[in-house]
């Protein structure tokens, strides 16, 4: 417990852009056949550093199988509100689930250079407690943690829906199942919030089988991935709505509801279209009446390829699909990032006007088919996927990795682990920095990344910024 | 200065001192204002705070009220609300974490987030002591007044410390969320906010321990 609130809180987001830039980066390792234990890396990201862009600490677990992919602070910017009674904790513990394992590791990072494991939860835990398996998402919110699973009990997680479930901030003992009331919900991806209004929104991956040794692309073609968003009381933890965006909208993954509280909504990428290999984004937003509705406002074509360069998956479509597989939002709520992790594209939309999304930048690298080199002449393997902003908006950080198994499909020739950054332009664009590219270990992939002191996808605010 | 004064302004105090904690409620009126881009919902949410802080207070005091209406037990009386205050102080140094319930009220039911708020870090319960103090001036005063007018005239007392506290309490957070809507911006929120848990525990165990030396 801190005197004061950590200094990294901020009461709104436009305080949050205005706090000094970041100068380390969090980024998950992941051994693919997990030959290797899986582990966290530390990047160095202050240009003026000796070290800039390199990896300057590695905390490497104790086990192997792990499957890193999503993770998550303890604390954030809505620990300021006096109706969670959190305002004195520390950013400093980073909760990192293994999808495969459903272990979870709690890491800190007061001093980042000698980050250390401070506690490790088991999976028997995890099951026993919740009946949940494969923790994902992770939000720091007025119960404490909240932490998404993929699966439900059982060998192949299908033995119940999986759900949320909440640690305590302080201890990180599991607390319990969040949901009292579930609704229509019966799978689940990503969920997100706005604390004021009190609302959650959940999405839909698939289940354990669906993903875990490949895309199944039979359950594919049938529409039998997630394609519906659900919308939550939050603190009476129920599902007041669910949206079927429509069945062939296959993978509703990522929600990202504009950081200014006082905005009413937000947006969710779809991975494919399967009537027309599209890659989609829908914007949500609550009515007057606070029930919700959704419109679909950008779409990205497929690319149509020679069948002899497409790996077998994808053959009998002679197109490369955009692969929608992550977005984020500056916390100005200006821009969305798009990664096309098919295409091999990350794209930058305007989204001043949440219902007219404008392209206003794209980059190209690497890509199905495609391969585009980074402009420091280096193979860039597979294409952009997780993505995260600075606080500033000013630099965009990506990485590889989609997930093990299925990077193998869709990219069977490619092999390794990379992060790069792109500079935004005064008035948008989007442009690769030559000189930031770092590579993890042979045999390791990298997945989500975290920056020093929150970034735009972990912290959320619960005062308006004007 | 009398002992009555000095037990009243320390009402007058002890309502300063919760308003002025964004813990107790202000910075939710602060939002509040920003969420529907007006000041009145500003003067809104202050008053939803101070009904429930109010209904805290009177749910903490009027149970000794009737306690009181034992006339001969006052000795005992206070002994036990001493005990009681430093009971808590002692809990609460020790066990500084916060009760989890408060996070399931809905921020749009501010009076009871305050109304629980008060009740679960033993505001009223800090009033008990001065409040019992200022019931034993005026008994002096009454002499050997009649059970019944000792009884409302306790009665008017609870009313008199509850409302002033909260009054107090009202006005402090109220300008100072009116302050940071207006002027100081909300970096002020994270600037100003000290973790004042230890201090709040001690000021119970002290507010029990100095009742109780009087009291014996």
């Amino acid at each position: 417990m801190n005197l004061r609130p950590d200094p990294t809180f901020h009461a709104t987001p436009k305080l949050a852009m205005e706090a000094p830039p970041e100068t380390l980066a969090f980024t998950l390792m992941l051994s693919p056949d997990g030959s290797q234990p899986d582990g966290l890396a530390v990047v160095d990201v202050d240009p003026a550093s000796d070290t800039y862009g390199q990896i300057v600490h590695q905390v490497i677990m104790p086990n192997t199988g792990d499957e890193f992919h999503h993770f998550g602070w303890n604390a954030c910017s809505a620990s300021l509100s006096p109706l969670s009674g959190h305002a004195f904790l520390e950013r400093r513990y980073l909760i990192i689930p293994g999808i495969r394992s459903s272990r979870i590791y709690i890491i800190d990072v007061k001093e980042p250079l000698k980050a250390k494991i401070h506690k490790i939860i088991e999976p028997e835990e995890v099951f026993s407690k919740t009946g949940y398996s494969r923790p994902h998402t992770i939000h720091c919110g007025p119960e404490g943690i909240y932490v998404s699973t993929l699966g439900g009990g059982g060998e192949d997680g299908t033995d119940g829906p999986p759900g949320i479930f909440i640690m305590d901030c302080e201890t990180f003992e599991i607390l319990g199942r969040y949901e009292m009331d579930r609704g229509k919900q019966d799978k689940h991806y990503d969920f997100w919030w706005n604390l004021p209004r009190d609302y959650m929104i959940s999405s839909e991956w698939g289940l354990p089988p669906q993903f875990e040794n490949g895309v199944v692309a039979e359950d594919l073609l049938a529409n039998k991935y997630g394609h519906s968003i659900h919308f939550w009381n939050l603190r009476a933890r129920q599902n007041v709505q669910t949206i079927d965006l429509g069945e062939n909208y296959q993978m509703a993954l990522e929600i990202r509801p504009a950081h200014d509280p006082s905005k009413d909504y937000g947006f969710c990428g779809v991975v494919v279209d399967t009537t027309n290999l599209q890659g989609a984004i829908f914007t949500w937003w609550q009515r007057d009446d606070d029930t919700f509705e959704t419109k679909k406002t950008i779409t990205i074509d497929p690319r149509p390829e020679d069948p002899e360069n497409l790996p077998p998956l994808l053959k009998g479509f002679g197109a490369v699909p955009p692969l929608v597989t992550d977005i984020d939002l500056s916390l100005d709520d200006k821009y969305l990032y798009v990664a096309c992790w098919g295409l091999g594209e990350m794209h930058q939309y305007d989204v001043t006007d949440p219902m007219n999304p404008k392209l206003t930048g794209k980059v190209e690298l690497g890509g199905i088919a495609r391969g585009t080199k980074h402009p420091n002449g280096k193979t860039f393997a597979y294409a952009p996927q997780m993505v995260e902003i600075s606080r500033d908006g000013k630099r965009v950080y990506w990485t590889n990795s989609l997930y093990s198994t299925w990077d193998d499909q869709f990219y069977p020739d490619d092999e390794g682990g990379q992060m790069v950054m792109a500079n935004v332009g005064e008035n948008g664009g989007l442009t690769l920095d030559k000189d930031f590219f770092v590579e993890f270990p042979k045999g390791y992939r990298s997945h989500q990344i975290r920056l020093e002191g929150g970034d735009c996808s972990t912290d959320s605010f619960c005062y308006p910024s004007a | 200065m009398t002992t009555a004064t000095a037990l009243w302004w320390a009402v007058v105090a002890s309502g300063v001192y919760h308003g002025i904690n964004p813990g107790m409620g202000w910075p939710l009126a602060v939002s509040a204002a920003l969420m529907d881009r007006t000041p009145r919902s500003l003067i809104k949410a202050v008053g939803a705070l101070a009904a429930g802080h109010l209904l805290a207070m009177g749910a903490i005091l009027f149970p000794f009220t009737a306690l009181m209406f034992v006339a001969q037990w006052q000795r005992e009386i206070q002994i036990t609300a001493a005990c009681l205050v430093i009971g808590l102080g002692v809990w609460l140094v020790f066990n500084r974490r916060h009760p989890r319930f408060l996070a399931r009220v809905p921020p749009s039911r501010l009076a009871l987030w305050s109304f629980l708020a008060a009740m679960a870090h033993g505001a009223g319960l800090m009033l008990v002591p001065i409040y019992l103090g200022i019931c034993q001036t005026v008994d002096t005063d009454a002499g050997h007044a009649a059970a019944q007018a000792l009884m409302s005239a306790n009665a008017g007392i609870a009313v008199g410390v509850a409302l002033i506290h909260t009054l107090a309490m009202t006005l402090s957070g109220g300008l100072i969320a009116f302050g940071v809507y207006r002027w100081f911006g909300l970096k002020f929120l994270s600037r100003s906010w000290f973790n004042l848990d230890l201090v709040w525990a001690t000021s119970l165990i002290l507010v029990g321990a100095i009742s109780l030396l009087v009291a014996v």
